[in-house]
């Protein structure tokens, strides 16, 4: 999947938790949790939409290592499935 | 023929304005479906129906203000005909087919020219307006009181008010006493961890849900910590309606509740949590979410506080307040061991209950969490 359409994705399902989110202001790098104000209930629920869309298991262990907007794209990259017939490394040779 | 009036969705509230209809004319509907979003000072509120039937027509354009008790829509009871209604109060509505949106329909009243006129300039709308005249006539007098009393809908503003309001009548009458206690917290979040392992994402537990169980379930057995002060006396309740405080996004708060705790499992009590939350942030809550917490629990959330002494919400007599869980040095068994640790407070009615019941409470409550299983 594309990194830029990823990250674009997971902005607006933050938006869906906190609504005011300004994707100008925040910083990819920093930890989100405490830059947005979420609290482990909209936490919980952004990874669970995040589960919803990309079809993703996180392990709730893992939810450490899911600080920062960066944390997740580059956790995200690494755990997705390849679409079938989709664009993933494999087909990349073929288009 | 019912006709379904804009009901009161909150003590505090006399008015609300309509955002959208949930029914068309035509659709069946039954008892505890959605008819209408109604925005209000607090939030924008789902008004329920409470009868069976199908829907006649609607009285209401979306973005009205109207009182508490204005007619919103007309329902045919069961095996009624809609030949057998009287002529709407509606110029020339046609027993409209279904999908086929009716002409929005106003309830025509006498209205003086000059009031209708002066209701044109000033944006009144003559629906929402009680008519002090002979038949009930809209007056131009009317008219104006009403768009003096027109309340600005800035909402942020008018829940600032709302919470002094309330908490200013709290410390006013509420004679409170507070106690603390420090709680450890190493078999709840063992229990938490192992349980969640086998879970999915979506059916996963917080921590949150375990001291909303621990103290519904406390409640429970110290009834003086769970009802309303009213009338200069304490009325026990039998449930435990744990009202949650949420912070809404944008500044203020709303403790909805979560009904009936105490007979809850943990799981559905996470289930419940998330979606009041989702639909607090939302904007979105029940009436009875809003009316009737019988205790409330106030967690300032995981990245906060250590401790935190909250107000009581009149007329209940009790709030629990939750710290943030953080790793401490704590002895156990004669030796130091990193502990995770939550300082959990009460805040209690020294007319209801006295320190010593106040003290089982706390106790009571710490004790359950060291028993998470059987929560």
């Amino acid at each position: 999947m594309d990194e830029r359409q990823l990250r674009s994705d997971l902005i607006g399902l933050l938006q869906r938790v906190a609504p005011e989110v300004d994707p100008g202001e925040l910083d990819a790098a920093e930890p989100l949790r405490r830059q947005v104000d979420l609290d482990s209930i909209d936490f919980l629920n952004f990874l669970i939409s995040i589960n919803r869309q990309f079809k993703v298991s996180i392990p709730e262990s893992d939810y450490e290592k899911l600080r920062s907007l960066d944390d997740i794209v580059s956790y995200l990259l690494k755990a997705m499935p390849a679409p079938s017939g989709g664009s993933g490394k494999a087909s990349t040779s073929a288009v | 023929m019912i006709e379904v009036k804009l009901p009161s969705l909150g003590a505090d509230m006399d008015e609300g304005t309509l955002l959208e209809w949930r029914v068309h004319p035509g659709d069946e509907v039954s008892k505890g479906d959605i008819l209408a979003v109604v925005d209000t000072t607090k939030a924008a509120l789902d008004v329920e129906c409470w009868h069976s039937g199908k829907v006649f027509d609607l009285l209401v354009e979306p973005g009205r203000t109207m009182k508490v008790g204005t007619p919103m829509l007309r329902l045919l009871e069961p095996g009624e005909n809609a030949a057998s209604i009287p002529p709407a109060r509606v110029p020339a509505a046609p027993a409209p087919p279904p999908a086929v949106t009716a002409p929005p329909a106003a309830a025509r009243r006498p209205v003086s020219p000059a009031a209708r006129r002066r209701a044109d300039e000033l944006k009144v709308s003559l629906d929402s307006i009680q008519g002090t005249g002979p038949d009930g006539a809209v007056t131009l007098k009317d008219v104006e009181a009403a768009a003096q009393a027109r309340p600005g809908r800035d909402r942020a503003a008018d829940m600032r008010r709302l919470i002094a309001a309330a908490m200013s009548r709290s410390k006013r009458e509420i004679p409170h006493y507070y106690q603390t206690d420090d709680v450890p917290l190493a078999a709840a979040t063992e229990w938490l961890r192992t349980t969640n392992l086998g879970r999915p994402i979506t059916e996963r537990i917080l921590l949150a849900a375990l001291f909303i169980r621990a103290v519904a379930e406390a409640a429970r057995r110290h009834p003086d910590m769970n009802g309303f002060y009213v009338a200069d006396e304490f009325r026990p309740s039998a449930p435990v309606h744990v009202g949650m405080a949420i912070a809404l996004r944008g500044g203020g708060l709303i403790a909805p509740a979560i009904h009936s705790a105490e007979q809850k499992s943990v799981t559905e009590i996470m289930r419940d949590l998330s979606d009041l939350v989702a639909r607090t942030r939302a904007g979105k809550l029940r009436r009875d979410e809003l009316a009737d917490p019988t205790i409330t629990l106030t967690s300032l959330g995981d990245e906060s506080v250590r401790a935190v002494h909250g107000v009581i919400y009149a007329p209940q007599v009790a709030l629990v307040g939750i710290g943030q869980v953080r790793e401490r040095a704590w002895v156990s068994n004669g030796a130091v061991v990193a502990m995770p640790v939550v300082t959990i407070t009460l805040a209690a009615d020294h007319r209801v209950s006295d320190g010593h019941a106040g003290a089982r409470f706390l106790a009571d409550i710490g004790e359950r969490l060291q028993h998470p299983e059987k929560l």
